[in-house]
């Protein structure tokens, strides 16, 4: 058995694919359809209605599992179906960044600020603890392990800090290594 | 070499008793009242003697001792902000006359970088300031001997205060107000902490670096800096990080970019990861990776060991 066949016949992968869509309705559902089509298992969508591209396209990022043999598949049925493609590939996740949150993250909606965390497009959360020993409705803190692209630390903190002081929450940073 | 100490406090004192054994002559002491001044050396003892059973250095003014007959002034009053004063005016006057300078004072380097560096260029006289960051730590001096342009940043713990709350909360589990009560009675926190446990004192220290690192280029004082303390972390957030392999420390930056200093998570077992009162900073270098140099960031002896360490530089 060869390297190249070992890598094809392994078990589904996460995949990230990023599109534009036009602003009309039905377009979000076209673009689902070919990767359902083609063995393509949707682990996310970020639909980022308010943000325009340069074009005036909507940004759409799809995170996906399928196997790595039918992923050319999906790209190939997304492009016939006439979809913009931006970039399609294995995920590139591969920075652990950890933070802090502290605050009254309960009562400023956590899962919201989870969400517009995760909207950065760079980001994932793959982990969260919430210790919160007053009670929900006091301080409290939570730890956030995120997955990030190597390039986009700097662009997830920044959009964290962002969130974070607008509802009036902590952020305790990692201090980044340099050269570790 | 002959020298003046402006300011009688811990380390104005400790700079005058361990000045003899450095081989210089004391000349004028002043604190903010009074002055000594001898043109063959005041008497160390006597001086120190008379400013612990009398509150005072001398008979004589203040003023008598900045126009003493010295080659260095030591300016070690405390840290003011804004205009620096008194201090800012004690260091333009040595220069004037063309006298080196030494500081403790943190006021005239951190808040008037480039108004002291312009007094400088018109006088004779040359200013050092490797006590204003990190006490006995010899951090500027480091940053001299490799060339400030081979060094990218300068990171570290530069309170002890802020580490001693934060690496105690962390051990026994205890919230900011238990620990800082049990450091106020050990005499590691004073008093009225803000300046400790707010960050501003180790946001001047990261002022006076990134100044020093943007080497005259740009000039930054306390207002430009990105500074948050250490009250509000809980110790939610502590154990949280603890859980992880992780803990949270005041850390501060500088690069000739800016300062920023704030409650970091940084791993256990990394360099910046000390217990108690200990000081660490971190130079990143252009071809020599990072440097660690670590010890006591405060206290008269570590400090006054600094401002001789300036001195022994100026004799050349």
């Amino acid at each position: 058995m060869n390297v190249v066949a070992a890598d094809l016949d392994g078990a589904p992968r996460a995949y990230t694919i990023r599109l534009e869509l036009v602003d009309e309705p039905g377009e979000l559902l076209r673009a689902l359809e070919p990767i359902a089509d083609n063995g393509g298992n949707l682990l996310s969508i970020y639909h980022e209605r308010g943000n325009l591209t340069p074009r005036g396209n909507i940004p759409v990022k799809v995170d996906i599992e399928c196997r790595p043999d039918r992923f050319e598949d999906v790209v190939e049925a997304l492009r016939d179906a006439g979809v913009t493609i931006i970039q399609a590939g294995e995920d590139v996740y591969t920075e652990q960044v950890t933070v802090l949150l502290v605050g009254h993250l309960v009562d400023t909606d956590l899962s919201d600020t989870l969400t517009r965390v995760e909207s950065c497009t760079s980001a994932s959360v793959t982990d969260l603890s919430l210790d919160a020993p007053e009670g929900t409705s006091d301080v409290s803190s939570a730890r956030i392990h995120l997955a990030v692209a190597p390039d986009g630390v700097a662009e997830a903190l920044s959009k964290i800090r962002v969130v974070a002081d607008e509802k009036g929450l902590q952020v305790v940073e990692p201090l980044v290594e340099e050269g570790a | 070499m002959r020298l003046a100490i402006i300011g009688a406090g811990a380390v104005g004192r400790s700079v005058l008793a361990l000045a003899g054994e450095h081989g210089h002559d004391v000349v004028a002491v002043a604190d903010s009242k009074t002055a000594a001044v001898d043109d063959d050396g005041v008497d160390a003892d006597a001086v120190l003697d008379r400013k612990s059973a009398r509150g005072r250095v001398g008979g004589g003014d203040p003023q008598d001792a900045l126009d003493a007959e010295y080659d260095a002034l030591v300016e070690v009053t405390p840290t003011t902000l804004g205009d620096a004063e008194p201090g800012f005016g004690h260091v333009a006057h040595a220069l004037e006359r063309d006298r080196d300078v030494v500081l403790a004072n943190k006021g005239p380097v951190a808040e008037r970088y480039g108004d002291l560096r312009a007094l400088e260029a018109e006088s004779d006289g040359r200013v050092r300031f490797e006590a204003t960051v990190a006490g006995a730590i010899p951090v500027l001096g480091t940053i001299n001997d490799y060339g400030r342009e081979n060094v990218t940043a300068a990171k570290g713990i530069l309170n002890g205060t802020a580490n001693f709350v934060l690496s105690r909360m962390a051990a026994e589990g205890l919230d900011y107000e238990h620990v800082l009560a049990e450091a106020q009675d050990l005499g590691v926190a004073e008093a009225d902490p803000t300046f400790d446990v707010d960050g501003t004192d180790a946001a001047l220290k990261c002022v006076i670096l990134a100044n020093v690192l943007a080497d005259g280029e740009r000039t930054y004082a306390l207002e430009d800096a990105s500074v948050e303390g250490i009250r509000s972390i809980p110790p939610s957030a502590l154990s949280l990080a603890g859980e992880d392999g992780r803990t949270v420390r005041l850390v501060g930056e500088a690069t000739a970019d800016g300062a920023r200093v704030g409650p970091r998570l940084v791993p256990d077992d990394g360099a910046l990861s000390v217990s108690g009162t200990r000081n660490v900073v971190q130079l990143e270098t252009e071809h020599a990776g990072s440097l660690q140099l670590g010890g006591r960031g405060a206290g008269g002896d570590e400090t006054a060991s600094a401002v001789l360490a300036d001195v022994r530089r100026l004799q050349g």
